[in-house]
């Protein structure tokens, strides 16, 4: 009896710890995925793609880019390396997710398939090693769900805006700047973003339409350059 | 209306390209972990996309008409102060976006 319910239990219990984890993430979040909703139905999409987008690609920033180049029929071969450049950041969180703790590929697929920029945040404390598997997912799920409600409830608010109500697309620039502002803090030096606008207003001059693989081009060049350029430095030393 | 195979051939092509790259360095993280040249890429590459991305989404301003320019400069000016002062990503968000609103539709009506 006792052995039987012990499981179950731990389960629950565990559930429970993931579920206030999480918690301070998914209110974060709430203005986000409102703002994300009304933009869908602002762009001229279906309310409902709101919901789809949000529970498929799960990854903030790149929605919010992604409604822009829907709306301007952006061929996939940009979306492709717009994703590639913009979630590339997403390579690192390998490095301390717990993932060793999530047993089963279907697990593991869902796992990986979720390890937003939160699920990263919330489990790079060094205790998430010990975490379970069903706390590890549970985090995972819950900001899920809650991510795609507030998107869903976004578009429903969004439908009830009316039209002579306009720029409501620079949310989106709001947040590129503030987390523009929030990455700079990291390492405060002022010529890596100096160049990124350098690399961003050249490749508007050049293409207007395609300044975003432009410019993001130009700029991991000039990256790997100067990471070359400071090897060689150390060695010439 | 925009056609739903693209919209979905869009999404899928989005998120197979992310859960790429969430999942493949587990597979591959030995040499990933330690090398160099990711860490310098990585330490620089946040802060340089945002500001790409960023001047992307106001790639339709014009810089010489102040009716286009304007509310964009007055409210990029209060995400900036608003963030550097509170720091509160949402607070700077929201009234950057409302201050944009507010003066792009009234000078639209």
């Amino acid at each position: 009896m006792e052995t039987a319910s012990r499981e179950p239990q731990g389960t629950r219990e565990e559930l429970v710890a993931g579920w206030r984890t999480v918690l301070p993430a998914c209110v974060a979040v709430v203005p986000l995925g409102l703002a994300l909703g009304v933009l869908v139905v602002h762009s001229g999409l279906a309310w409902w793609w709101a919901p789809i987008l949000g529970a498929i690609v799960f990854a903030g920033t790149m929605e919010f880019l992604l409604v822009g180049l829907l709306a301007a029929a952006a061929p996939l071969a940009q979306i492709a390396v717009s994703t590639l450049l913009v979630n590339f950041r997403h390579v690192f969180y390998a490095i301390s997710f717990p993932l060793h703790r999530v047993n089963g590929a279907g697990w593991k697929a869902y796992s990986t398939f979720a390890l937003t920029d939160e699920a990263y945040a919330l489990t790079v404390t060094p205790e998430s090693a010990g975490w379970s598997r069903a706390r590890i997912i549970g985090i995972q799920a819950f900001f899920h769900v809650a991510w795609v409600a507030c998107v869903a409830a976004g578009a429903g608010l969004g439908s009830l805006i009316p039209p002579q109500v306009v720029g409501l697309e620079f949310a989106v620039t709001a947040l590129f700047v503030v987390l523009g502002l929030e990455a700079y803090k990291v390492r405060r030096s002022l010529p890596v973003p100096a160049l990124a606008l350098g690399c961003a207003l050249v490749a508007a001059l050049i293409s207007r339409e395609n300044m975003l693989l432009i410019g993001m081009g130009m700029f991991v060049a000039a990256i790997v350059g100067s990471y070359v350029l400071a090897v060689r430095r150390s060695r010439d030393d | 209306m925009t056609d739903p195979w693209y919209v979905l051939s869009a999404i899928a092509v989005s998120a197979a390209v992310t859960w790429a790259l969430r999942a493949a360095p587990f597979a591959m993280l030995a040499p990933l972990r330690h090398s160099a040249l990711m860490a310098h890429i990585g330490e620089r590459m946040p802060v340089g996309m945002m500001v790409i991305l960023a001047v992307y989404t106001l790639r339709d301003t014009d810089p010489a008409a102040l009716a286009s320019a304007g509310p964009a400069v007055l409210a990029l000016a209060l995400t900036v102060g608003l963030h550097l002062w509170r720091g509160s990503m949402t607070l700077s968000i929201f009234a950057g976006t409302a201050a944009y609103v507010l003066v792009t539709s009234v000078l639209a009506a």
